[in-house]
Protein backbone atom coordinates (compact mmCIF):
# COMPACT_ATOMS: atom_id res chain seq x y z
CA UNK A 1 0.00 0.00 0.00
CA UNK A 2 2.39 2.52 1.07
CA UNK A 3 4.68 2.24 -2.19
CA UNK A 4 1.80 2.98 -3.77
CA UNK A 5 1.25 6.49 -2.47
CA UNK A 6 2.90 8.89 -5.37
CA UNK A 7 2.50 12.04 -3.44
CA UNK A 8 3.39 12.22 -0.14
CA UNK A 9 2.69 15.91 1.43
CA UNK A 10 3.63 16.57 5.26
CA UNK A 11 2.84 19.57 7.50
CA UNK A 12 3.66 22.39 4.55
CA UNK A 13 3.51 25.76 5.57
CA UNK A 14 4.03 28.62 2.98
CA UNK A 15 4.22 32.35 3.95
CA UNK A 16 4.93 35.58 2.50
CA UNK A 17 6.58 38.49 3.14
CA UNK A 18 4.81 41.83 3.01
CA UNK A 19 7.24 44.79 2.53
CA UNK A 20 6.42 47.43 4.80
CA UNK A 21 5.88 51.13 3.54
CA UNK A 22 6.08 54.56 5.12
CA UNK A 23 3.14 54.39 6.92
CA UNK A 24 2.85 50.61 7.02
CA UNK A 25 4.75 47.74 9.04
CA UNK A 26 6.29 44.52 7.31
CA UNK A 27 3.91 41.58 8.38
CA UNK A 28 3.56 37.83 6.96
CA UNK A 29 0.72 36.21 5.48
CA UNK A 30 0.35 32.73 5.71
CA UNK A 31 -0.80 31.05 2.67
CA UNK A 32 -0.50 27.27 3.26
CA UNK A 33 -1.09 26.24 6.80
CA UNK A 34 -0.11 22.85 7.52
CA UNK A 35 -1.41 20.76 4.97
CA UNK A 36 -0.91 17.13 4.52
CA UNK A 37 -1.62 14.89 2.18
CA UNK A 38 -1.25 11.45 0.33
CA UNK A 39 -1.82 10.59 -3.35
CA UNK A 40 -1.68 6.86 -4.79
CA UNK A 41 -0.82 5.99 -8.15
CA UNK A 42 -3.57 6.77 -10.77
CA UNK A 43 -6.15 8.17 -8.66
CA UNK A 44 -7.15 11.50 -8.58
CA UNK A 45 -7.00 13.81 -5.42
CA UNK A 46 -9.19 17.11 -5.90
CA UNK A 47 -8.51 20.55 -4.18
CA UNK A 48 -11.17 22.45 -3.69
CA UNK A 49 -11.91 26.48 -2.04
CA UNK A 50 -12.32 29.97 -3.39
CA UNK A 51 -10.34 32.96 -4.28
CA UNK A 52 -7.57 33.39 -1.53
CA UNK A 53 -7.75 30.18 -0.39
CA UNK A 54 -3.84 29.07 -0.88
CA UNK A 55 -4.63 26.45 -3.47
CA UNK A 56 -2.88 27.44 -6.55
CA UNK A 57 0.15 28.39 -4.00
CA UNK A 58 -0.48 24.47 -3.01
CA UNK A 59 0.15 23.74 -6.86
CA UNK A 60 2.73 25.80 -7.09
CA UNK A 61 4.68 24.38 -4.32
CA UNK A 62 3.67 20.75 -6.03
CA UNK A 63 4.81 21.71 -9.08
CA UNK A 64 8.30 23.23 -8.23
CA UNK A 65 7.58 26.62 -9.08
CA UNK A 66 7.73 27.83 -5.39
CA UNK A 67 9.60 26.41 -2.68
CA UNK A 68 7.63 25.50 0.78
CA UNK A 69 8.72 27.60 3.63
CA UNK A 70 8.60 24.28 6.12
CA UNK A 71 7.36 20.65 5.68
CA UNK A 72 8.23 17.94 3.76
CA UNK A 73 6.89 17.40 -0.16
CA UNK A 74 8.14 13.97 -1.51
CA UNK A 75 6.79 12.55 -5.47
CA UNK A 76 7.61 9.26 -6.23
CA UNK A 77 9.57 8.80 -3.33
CA UNK A 78 11.97 11.83 -4.12
CA UNK A 79 12.32 14.75 -1.82
CA UNK A 80 11.28 17.59 -2.53
CA UNK A 81 12.60 21.10 -0.84
CA UNK A 82 14.17 23.35 -3.85
CA UNK A 83 14.86 26.11 -1.60
CA UNK A 84 17.47 23.86 -0.60
CA UNK A 85 18.43 21.03 -3.05
CA UNK A 86 17.50 23.31 -6.24
CA UNK A 87 15.59 21.30 -9.11
CA UNK A 88 17.06 18.41 -11.11
CA UNK A 89 15.99 17.08 -14.16
CA UNK A 90 14.85 13.91 -12.59
CA UNK A 91 12.50 15.81 -10.20
CA UNK A 92 10.93 18.20 -13.31
CA UNK A 93 10.50 14.51 -15.09
CA UNK A 94 7.71 13.08 -12.21
CA UNK A 95 5.34 16.16 -12.20
CA UNK A 96 4.17 18.40 -14.59
CA UNK A 97 1.54 21.41 -14.66
CA UNK A 98 -1.75 22.54 -16.64
CA UNK A 99 -3.23 25.68 -16.05
CA UNK A 100 -6.56 27.20 -16.23
CA UNK A 101 -6.02 29.63 -19.31
CA UNK A 102 -4.81 28.11 -22.03
CA UNK A 103 -4.60 31.70 -24.40
CA UNK A 104 -2.10 32.77 -22.20
CA UNK A 105 -0.05 29.21 -21.61
CA UNK A 106 1.26 29.14 -25.21
CA UNK A 107 3.98 31.11 -26.75
CA UNK A 108 1.87 32.65 -29.26
CA UNK A 109 5.16 33.03 -31.78
CA UNK A 110 5.98 29.32 -30.93
CA UNK A 111 4.56 26.56 -33.57
CA UNK A 112 2.75 23.69 -32.14
CA UNK A 113 5.23 20.74 -32.83
CA UNK A 114 7.89 22.93 -30.92
CA UNK A 115 5.51 23.63 -28.13
CA UNK A 116 5.39 19.69 -27.58
CA UNK A 117 9.21 19.01 -28.13
CA UNK A 118 10.62 22.02 -26.08
CA UNK A 119 10.25 19.83 -22.84
CA UNK A 120 12.17 17.27 -24.98
CA UNK A 121 14.99 19.62 -25.90
CA UNK A 122 15.55 20.77 -22.51
CA UNK A 123 15.79 17.59 -20.38
CA UNK A 124 16.78 15.15 -22.97
CA UNK A 125 19.38 14.43 -25.26
CA UNK A 126 17.27 13.02 -28.04
CA UNK A 127 17.76 13.26 -31.62
CA UNK A 128 15.64 15.51 -33.45
CA UNK A 129 13.65 13.06 -35.51
CA UNK A 130 13.34 10.77 -32.63
CA UNK A 131 11.81 14.18 -30.98
CA UNK A 132 9.23 15.10 -33.93
CA UNK A 133 7.99 11.72 -34.19
CA UNK A 134 6.79 11.40 -29.99
CA UNK A 135 5.36 15.11 -30.77
CA UNK A 136 3.18 13.48 -33.69
CA UNK A 137 2.32 10.64 -31.46
CA UNK A 138 1.30 12.54 -28.63
CA UNK A 139 -0.63 14.72 -31.00
CA UNK A 140 -2.73 11.49 -31.87
CA UNK A 141 -3.56 10.50 -28.47
CA UNK A 142 -4.82 14.14 -27.48
CA UNK A 143 -7.24 13.85 -30.04
CA UNK A 144 -5.47 16.43 -32.78
CA UNK A 145 -4.30 15.84 -36.26
CA UNK A 146 -0.49 15.36 -37.44
CA UNK A 147 -1.30 18.63 -39.66
CA UNK A 148 -1.27 20.57 -36.39
CA UNK A 149 2.05 20.63 -35.72
CA UNK A 150 3.15 23.39 -38.27
CA UNK A 151 0.11 25.64 -36.84
CA UNK A 152 0.47 28.58 -34.26
CA UNK A 153 -1.50 28.98 -31.05
CA UNK A 154 -3.90 31.64 -32.39
CA UNK A 155 -5.18 29.25 -34.94
CA UNK A 156 -6.74 26.88 -32.48
CA UNK A 157 -9.58 26.70 -30.37
CA UNK A 158 -9.81 27.15 -26.13
CA UNK A 159 -10.48 23.56 -25.94
CA UNK A 160 -7.64 22.48 -28.36
CA UNK A 161 -5.32 24.87 -26.57
CA UNK A 162 -6.06 23.22 -23.50
CA UNK A 163 -5.30 19.79 -25.37
CA UNK A 164 -1.80 20.97 -26.73
CA UNK A 165 -0.94 22.11 -22.94
CA UNK A 166 -2.22 18.64 -22.00
CA UNK A 167 -0.10 17.26 -24.79
CA UNK A 168 2.90 19.19 -23.30
CA UNK A 169 2.39 18.49 -19.96
CA UNK A 170 3.20 14.62 -20.73
CA UNK A 171 5.50 15.05 -23.14
CA UNK A 172 7.86 14.20 -20.44
CA UNK A 173 5.81 11.12 -19.07
CA UNK A 174 5.38 12.82 -15.51
CA UNK A 175 3.98 10.42 -13.03
CA UNK A 176 2.22 13.29 -11.51
CA UNK A 177 0.00 15.87 -13.02
CA UNK A 178 -1.12 19.05 -11.61
CA UNK A 179 -3.91 20.71 -13.21
CA UNK A 180 -5.10 23.93 -11.97
CA UNK A 181 -8.49 24.41 -13.10
CA UNK A 182 -8.19 22.81 -16.39
CA UNK A 183 -11.44 23.73 -17.11
CA UNK A 184 -12.76 26.57 -15.98
CA UNK A 185 -12.51 28.93 -19.03
CA UNK A 186 -14.06 26.02 -21.32
CA UNK A 187 -17.42 26.30 -22.63
CA UNK A 188 -19.66 23.04 -21.35
CA UNK A 189 -20.10 20.72 -24.10
CA UNK A 190 -15.71 21.40 -24.43
CA UNK A 191 -15.39 21.14 -21.05
CA UNK A 192 -16.29 17.46 -20.97
CA UNK A 193 -14.90 16.45 -24.10
CA UNK A 194 -11.36 17.80 -21.74
CA UNK A 195 -12.38 15.66 -19.08
CA UNK A 196 -13.14 12.38 -21.10
CA UNK A 197 -9.80 12.79 -22.27
CA UNK A 198 -7.86 13.27 -18.83
CA UNK A 199 -10.16 10.10 -17.91
CA UNK A 200 -8.74 8.42 -21.00
CA UNK A 201 -4.97 9.37 -19.95
CA UNK A 202 -5.17 8.38 -16.55
CA UNK A 203 -6.19 4.68 -17.65
CA UNK A 204 -3.69 4.49 -20.62
CA UNK A 205 -0.57 6.23 -18.54
CA UNK A 206 -0.93 5.23 -15.35
CA UNK A 207 -1.62 9.59 -14.23
CA UNK A 208 -1.44 10.68 -10.76
CA UNK A 209 -4.18 13.69 -11.05
CA UNK A 210 -3.70 16.63 -8.29
CA UNK A 211 -6.93 18.44 -10.18
CA UNK A 212 -7.10 22.14 -8.53
CA UNK A 213 -11.00 23.50 -9.29
CA UNK A 214 -13.90 25.37 -7.53
CA UNK A 215 -16.53 23.40 -9.32
CA UNK A 216 -18.33 20.94 -7.34
CA UNK A 217 -20.32 19.27 -9.82
CA UNK A 218 -16.64 18.83 -11.79
CA UNK A 219 -15.16 17.29 -9.12
CA UNK A 220 -17.88 15.07 -7.62
CA UNK A 221 -17.24 13.50 -11.13
CA UNK A 222 -13.74 13.34 -11.66
CA UNK A 223 -12.06 13.20 -7.80
CA UNK A 224 -11.34 10.08 -5.88
CA UNK A 225 -10.27 12.00 -2.70
CA UNK A 226 -11.68 15.88 -2.17
CA UNK A 227 -9.79 18.07 -0.21
CA UNK A 228 -11.41 21.36 0.68
CA UNK A 229 -9.67 24.29 1.73
CA UNK A 230 -10.51 27.51 3.39
CA UNK A 231 -7.79 30.27 4.44
CA UNK A 232 -4.99 28.39 4.08
CA UNK A 233 -6.04 25.13 6.01
CA UNK A 234 -7.38 21.83 5.34
CA UNK A 235 -11.19 22.19 6.48
CA UNK A 236 -12.13 18.38 5.18
CA UNK A 237 -10.34 15.60 3.43
CA UNK A 238 -11.81 12.30 2.59
CA UNK A 239 -13.38 10.04 -0.38
CA UNK A 240 -15.36 11.56 -2.53
CA UNK A 241 -18.71 9.61 -1.24
CA UNK A 242 -17.32 10.66 2.56
CA UNK A 243 -16.87 14.69 1.75
CA UNK A 244 -19.87 14.70 -0.87
CA UNK A 245 -22.53 12.59 1.35
CA UNK A 246 -21.55 13.81 4.77
CA UNK A 247 -19.88 17.05 5.13
CA UNK A 248 -18.53 17.77 8.64
CA UNK A 249 -16.98 21.60 8.58
CA UNK A 250 -19.36 23.95 8.43
CA UNK A 251 -17.52 25.92 5.30
CA UNK A 252 -17.95 22.50 3.44
CA UNK A 253 -21.97 22.36 3.87
CA UNK A 254 -22.06 26.50 2.79
CA UNK A 255 -19.98 25.79 -0.17
CA UNK A 256 -22.11 22.85 -1.11
CA UNK A 257 -25.40 24.70 -0.31
CA UNK A 258 -24.31 27.52 -2.43
CA UNK A 259 -23.63 25.56 -5.48
CA UNK A 260 -26.66 25.88 -8.21
CA UNK A 261 -28.61 22.85 -8.69
CA UNK A 262 -29.63 22.05 -12.31
CA UNK A 263 -31.73 18.96 -11.44
CA UNK A 264 -35.93 19.24 -12.31
CA UNK A 265 -36.94 18.56 -8.10
CA UNK A 266 -35.34 21.88 -6.85
CA UNK A 267 -36.24 23.55 -9.93
CA UNK A 268 -40.01 23.03 -8.89
CA UNK A 269 -39.46 23.62 -5.78
CA UNK A 270 -38.60 27.30 -6.16
CA UNK A 271 -41.24 28.03 -8.57
CA UNK A 272 -43.47 26.71 -5.80
CA UNK A 273 -41.80 28.97 -3.26
CA UNK A 274 -42.02 32.36 -5.56
CA UNK A 275 -45.83 31.23 -6.49
CA UNK A 276 -46.51 31.50 -2.79
CA UNK B 1 -48.29 44.08 -23.32
CA UNK B 2 -44.97 42.86 -23.21
CA UNK B 3 -42.11 44.86 -22.08
CA UNK B 4 -39.08 44.23 -24.57
CA UNK B 5 -40.52 42.98 -27.92
CA UNK B 6 -37.77 42.28 -30.42
CA UNK B 7 -38.87 40.16 -33.64
CA UNK B 8 -36.04 38.82 -36.12
CA UNK B 9 -33.09 40.59 -35.01
CA UNK B 10 -29.99 40.37 -37.49
CA UNK B 11 -26.60 41.51 -36.10
CA UNK B 12 -23.39 40.96 -38.64
CA UNK B 13 -20.21 42.55 -37.99
CA UNK B 14 -17.80 43.61 -41.17
CA UNK B 15 -14.56 41.95 -40.85
CA UNK B 16 -11.51 41.46 -43.03
CA UNK B 17 -13.04 37.98 -44.57
CA UNK B 18 -16.23 39.46 -45.04
CA UNK B 19 -19.57 39.72 -43.40
CA UNK B 20 -19.81 37.91 -40.18
CA UNK B 21 -23.55 36.60 -38.93
CA UNK B 22 -23.49 37.20 -35.46
CA UNK B 23 -27.16 36.50 -35.28
CA UNK B 24 -29.61 35.25 -37.48
CA UNK B 25 -32.93 36.00 -36.77
CA UNK B 26 -33.98 35.77 -33.18
CA UNK B 27 -37.24 37.03 -31.41
CA UNK B 28 -37.27 37.69 -27.83
CA UNK B 29 -39.77 38.84 -25.63
CA UNK B 30 -40.35 39.84 -21.80
CA UNK B 31 -42.75 40.73 -19.80
CA UNK B 32 -42.87 43.27 -16.82
CA UNK B 33 -41.74 40.89 -13.80
CA UNK B 34 -40.74 37.90 -15.53
CA UNK B 35 -37.12 36.52 -15.69
CA UNK B 36 -35.76 35.55 -18.69
CA UNK B 37 -32.33 33.18 -19.03
CA UNK B 38 -30.77 33.96 -22.44
CA UNK B 39 -28.42 30.37 -22.30
CA UNK B 40 -25.38 29.62 -24.65
CA UNK B 41 -22.10 28.96 -25.30
CA UNK B 42 -19.42 31.26 -26.54
CA UNK B 43 -20.17 32.38 -29.58
CA UNK B 44 -23.54 31.74 -29.49
CA UNK B 45 -24.87 35.48 -29.96
CA UNK B 46 -26.33 35.52 -26.40
CA UNK B 47 -24.50 38.77 -25.34
CA UNK B 48 -24.95 40.51 -28.64
CA UNK B 49 -28.13 40.53 -29.02
CA UNK B 50 -28.61 42.81 -25.87
CA UNK B 51 -25.67 44.70 -26.77
CA UNK B 52 -27.60 45.16 -29.90
CA UNK B 53 -31.10 46.27 -27.58
CA UNK B 54 -28.49 48.62 -25.83
CA UNK B 55 -26.88 50.32 -28.73
CA UNK B 56 -23.60 49.01 -27.77
CA UNK B 57 -22.16 47.92 -30.40
CA UNK B 58 -19.30 49.39 -32.23
CA UNK B 59 -20.08 50.81 -35.82
CA UNK B 60 -18.56 47.64 -37.62
CA UNK B 61 -22.01 46.26 -36.72
CA UNK B 62 -24.93 46.11 -38.57
CA UNK B 63 -28.23 45.71 -36.87
CA UNK B 64 -31.43 45.05 -38.58
CA UNK B 65 -34.66 44.20 -37.19
CA UNK B 66 -38.34 44.11 -37.76
CA UNK B 67 -39.21 44.77 -34.37
CA UNK B 68 -37.66 46.23 -31.43
CA UNK B 69 -39.88 47.58 -29.07
CA UNK B 70 -39.71 48.89 -25.71
CA UNK B 71 -42.70 49.75 -23.74
CA UNK B 72 -44.66 50.68 -26.79
CA UNK B 73 -41.10 52.57 -27.99
CA UNK B 74 -39.41 51.81 -31.21
CA UNK B 75 -35.61 51.61 -30.17
CA UNK B 76 -34.95 51.65 -34.16
CA UNK B 77 -35.90 55.33 -34.78
CA UNK B 78 -34.49 56.88 -31.53
CA UNK B 79 -31.89 59.61 -31.94
CA UNK B 80 -29.36 58.96 -30.20
CA UNK B 81 -30.10 61.51 -27.27
CA UNK B 82 -33.38 60.39 -26.83
CA UNK B 83 -32.34 56.74 -26.41
CA UNK B 84 -29.61 57.86 -23.55
CA UNK B 85 -32.51 59.07 -21.91
CA UNK B 86 -34.14 55.45 -21.95
CA UNK B 87 -31.20 53.35 -21.64
CA UNK B 88 -29.44 54.16 -18.15
CA UNK B 89 -32.79 54.70 -16.65
CA UNK B 90 -35.69 52.17 -17.56
CA UNK B 91 -33.03 49.85 -19.49
CA UNK B 92 -30.06 48.97 -17.57
CA UNK B 93 -27.15 46.22 -17.54
CA UNK B 94 -24.50 44.75 -15.78
CA UNK B 95 -21.63 43.20 -16.66
CA UNK B 96 -19.43 40.39 -16.02
CA UNK B 97 -16.26 42.10 -14.70
CA UNK B 98 -17.18 43.96 -11.73
CA UNK B 99 -13.84 45.38 -10.78
CA UNK B 100 -13.01 46.63 -14.61
CA UNK B 101 -16.78 48.16 -14.51
CA UNK B 102 -16.24 50.37 -12.29
CA UNK B 103 -13.53 53.75 -12.99
CA UNK B 104 -10.92 52.87 -10.41
CA UNK B 105 -10.45 56.62 -10.77
CA UNK B 106 -13.19 57.66 -8.40
CA UNK B 107 -14.83 56.89 -5.11
CA UNK B 108 -18.28 54.12 -5.53
CA UNK B 109 -20.01 56.73 -4.08
CA UNK B 110 -19.50 59.82 -6.42
CA UNK B 111 -20.17 57.20 -9.59
CA UNK B 112 -23.56 55.78 -7.84
CA UNK B 113 -24.24 59.87 -7.86
CA UNK B 114 -23.61 59.99 -11.75
CA UNK B 115 -26.26 57.94 -12.65
CA UNK B 116 -28.80 59.95 -10.08
CA UNK B 117 -27.60 63.08 -11.98
CA UNK B 118 -27.80 62.10 -15.06
CA UNK B 119 -31.63 60.55 -14.81
CA UNK B 120 -33.31 62.48 -11.97
CA UNK B 121 -33.81 65.97 -10.33
CA UNK B 122 -31.95 65.05 -6.83
CA UNK B 123 -29.46 67.80 -6.11
CA UNK B 124 -26.49 67.49 -3.40
CA UNK B 125 -27.63 66.28 0.12
CA UNK B 126 -30.38 64.50 -2.09
CA UNK B 127 -28.27 62.28 -3.98
CA UNK B 128 -26.28 61.17 -1.10
CA UNK B 129 -29.15 60.13 0.72
CA UNK B 130 -30.40 58.13 -2.22
CA UNK B 131 -26.61 57.11 -2.48
CA UNK B 132 -26.86 54.84 1.11
CA UNK B 133 -30.18 54.15 0.38
CA UNK B 134 -29.20 52.04 -2.54
CA UNK B 135 -26.11 50.83 -1.05
CA UNK B 136 -28.22 49.72 1.74
CA UNK B 137 -30.61 47.35 -0.34
CA UNK B 138 -27.75 46.16 -2.54
CA UNK B 139 -26.57 44.59 1.94
CA UNK B 140 -23.31 46.47 1.67
CA UNK B 141 -21.95 46.71 4.97
CA UNK B 142 -21.62 50.30 6.59
CA UNK B 143 -22.86 52.21 3.40
CA UNK B 144 -22.52 55.83 4.67
CA UNK B 145 -18.83 54.62 5.03
CA UNK B 146 -18.03 52.73 1.98
CA UNK B 147 -19.22 56.03 0.04
CA UNK B 148 -15.31 57.28 -0.24
CA UNK B 149 -13.86 53.72 -0.91
CA UNK B 150 -12.63 53.46 -4.47
CA UNK B 151 -13.05 50.12 -6.50
CA UNK B 152 -9.89 48.94 -5.72
CA UNK B 153 -10.44 48.93 -1.90
CA UNK B 154 -13.26 46.36 -2.24
CA UNK B 155 -13.95 42.90 -3.11
CA UNK B 156 -15.32 41.60 -6.09
CA UNK B 157 -18.69 40.87 -4.67
CA UNK B 158 -18.85 44.03 -3.01
CA UNK B 159 -18.31 45.94 -6.70
CA UNK B 160 -21.00 43.60 -8.21
CA UNK B 161 -23.29 44.99 -5.60
CA UNK B 162 -22.24 48.28 -6.39
CA UNK B 163 -22.89 47.76 -10.13
CA UNK B 164 -25.99 46.47 -9.13
CA UNK B 165 -26.97 49.15 -7.08
CA UNK B 166 -25.87 51.65 -9.79
CA UNK B 167 -28.21 49.55 -12.66
CA UNK B 168 -31.39 49.56 -9.86
CA UNK B 169 -30.67 53.37 -8.86
CA UNK B 170 -33.58 54.76 -11.32
CA UNK B 171 -35.84 51.92 -10.66
CA UNK B 172 -35.73 50.41 -14.46
CA UNK B 173 -38.52 48.76 -15.93
CA UNK B 174 -35.94 46.20 -17.52
CA UNK B 175 -32.54 44.98 -16.23
CA UNK B 176 -29.92 43.05 -18.20
CA UNK B 177 -27.18 40.84 -16.61
CA UNK B 178 -24.94 39.47 -18.78
CA UNK B 179 -22.90 36.53 -16.75
CA UNK B 180 -23.24 38.65 -14.00
CA UNK B 181 -21.77 35.95 -11.31
CA UNK B 182 -18.92 34.35 -13.58
CA UNK B 183 -16.02 35.79 -12.46
CA UNK B 184 -17.30 35.87 -8.42
CA UNK B 185 -17.08 32.51 -5.92
CA UNK B 186 -19.71 30.11 -5.75
CA UNK B 187 -20.44 31.42 -1.97
CA UNK B 188 -20.90 35.11 -3.75
CA UNK B 189 -23.00 33.98 -6.53
CA UNK B 190 -25.37 32.63 -4.12
CA UNK B 191 -25.67 36.12 -2.62
CA UNK B 192 -25.66 38.31 -5.69
CA UNK B 193 -27.97 35.60 -7.33
CA UNK B 194 -30.62 35.72 -4.28
CA UNK B 195 -30.01 39.64 -4.42
CA UNK B 196 -31.11 40.07 -7.96
CA UNK B 197 -33.83 37.61 -7.48
CA UNK B 198 -35.41 39.73 -4.35
CA UNK B 199 -35.14 42.60 -6.01
CA UNK B 200 -36.52 41.79 -9.20
CA UNK B 201 -39.45 40.00 -7.30
CA UNK B 202 -39.78 43.35 -4.93
CA UNK B 203 -40.16 45.80 -7.85
CA UNK B 204 -41.48 43.72 -10.37
CA UNK B 205 -39.12 44.85 -13.48
CA UNK B 206 -38.11 42.53 -15.98
CA UNK B 207 -34.78 40.51 -15.74
CA UNK B 208 -32.94 38.98 -18.35
CA UNK B 209 -29.90 37.46 -17.56
CA UNK B 210 -27.39 36.43 -19.92
CA UNK B 211 -25.59 33.04 -18.79
CA UNK B 212 -23.87 29.85 -19.80
CA UNK B 213 -24.74 28.15 -16.62
CA UNK B 214 -27.25 25.92 -16.35
CA UNK B 215 -27.34 25.79 -12.36
CA UNK B 216 -27.65 30.28 -12.77
CA UNK B 217 -30.54 28.98 -15.20
CA UNK B 218 -32.42 26.46 -13.00
CA UNK B 219 -31.65 28.88 -9.91
CA UNK B 220 -33.36 32.05 -11.06
CA UNK B 221 -35.32 31.66 -14.70
CA UNK B 222 -38.86 31.41 -15.36
CA UNK B 223 -38.35 31.48 -19.48
CA UNK B 224 -35.61 30.25 -20.96
CA UNK B 225 -33.92 30.91 -24.36
CA UNK B 226 -31.22 28.61 -25.60
CA UNK B 227 -29.01 29.90 -28.43
CA UNK B 228 -26.36 28.19 -30.81
CA UNK B 229 -24.28 29.70 -33.79
CA UNK B 230 -26.62 32.79 -33.61
CA UNK B 231 -30.28 31.08 -34.06
CA UNK B 232 -32.64 30.29 -31.50
CA UNK B 233 -32.64 26.30 -30.55
CA UNK B 234 -35.35 26.26 -27.79
CA UNK B 235 -37.63 28.58 -25.75
CA UNK B 236 -39.49 27.01 -23.10
CA UNK B 237 -40.99 27.04 -19.59
CA UNK B 238 -37.72 26.53 -17.01
CA UNK B 239 -39.35 23.22 -15.82
CA UNK B 240 -40.39 21.64 -18.72
CA UNK B 241 -36.68 22.79 -20.34
CA UNK B 242 -35.41 20.60 -17.82
CA UNK B 243 -37.90 17.92 -17.61
CA UNK B 244 -38.36 17.75 -21.30
CA UNK B 245 -35.99 18.95 -23.56
CA UNK B 246 -37.04 18.94 -26.97
CA UNK B 247 -33.95 20.14 -29.24
CA UNK B 248 -31.46 18.10 -29.72
CA UNK B 249 -28.73 20.91 -29.05
CA UNK B 250 -30.19 21.35 -25.42
CA UNK B 251 -30.20 17.81 -24.41
CA UNK B 252 -26.66 17.47 -25.59
CA UNK B 253 -25.96 20.44 -23.37
CA UNK B 254 -27.79 18.69 -20.17
CA UNK B 255 -26.22 15.80 -20.74
CA UNK B 256 -22.75 17.35 -20.81
CA UNK B 257 -23.43 18.61 -17.58
CA UNK B 258 -20.67 16.88 -14.90
CA UNK B 259 -24.08 16.12 -12.55
CA UNK B 260 -26.13 14.35 -14.95
CA UNK B 261 -23.31 12.27 -15.95
CA UNK B 262 -24.47 8.45 -15.85
CA UNK B 263 -21.60 6.05 -17.48
CA UNK B 264 -17.92 6.43 -17.65
CA UNK B 265 -17.71 8.89 -19.61
CA UNK B 266 -19.21 12.03 -20.65
CA UNK B 267 -21.47 12.39 -23.85
CA UNK B 268 -20.00 15.70 -25.35
CA UNK B 269 -21.93 18.07 -27.89
CA UNK B 270 -20.67 16.93 -30.92
CA UNK B 271 -22.04 13.22 -29.85
CA UNK B 272 -25.14 15.13 -30.28
CA UNK B 273 -24.61 16.93 -33.25
CA UNK B 274 -24.38 14.14 -35.31
CA UNK B 275 -27.16 12.37 -34.72
CA UNK B 276 -29.22 15.64 -34.18
CA UNK B 277 -27.90 17.40 -37.40
CA UNK B 278 -27.35 20.97 -36.08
Amino acid sequence: MSEDVILKVRDVYRTYDIKGGLFKKASTLTAVKGVSLDVERGTTLAVVGESGCGKSTLARMLTMIDAQTSGSIEIDGLPIDISKTGISKEMRQKVQIVFQNPYGSLNPRQKIGHVLEEPLLLNTDMAPAERQDLALQMLQKVGLQPEHYGRYPHMFSGGQRQRIAIARAIMMKPRLLVLDEPVSALDLSVQAQILNLLADLQDEMGLTYVFISHDLSVVRYIADKVMVMYFGEVVEYGTRDEVFNNPQHDYTKTLFAATPRADVDSIRKRLAAKAA
Amino acid sequence: MSLLEIRNLKVEFDTAKGPFKALDGVDYTVDPGEVLAIVGESGSGKSVAMLATMGLLPSSATITADKMDFEGLDLRTLSQKEKRKVIGKDISMIFQEPIASLNPCFTVGFQLGETLKAHTELKGRQIKERVVELMTSVGIPDPAGRLNAFPHQMSGGQCQRVMIAMAIACAPKLLIADEPTTALDVTIQKQILDLLVKLQQDSGMGLIMITHDMGVVAETADRVIVQYKGRKMEEAGVLSLFESPQNPYTKALLSALPENATGDRLPTVSDFAEAGGF
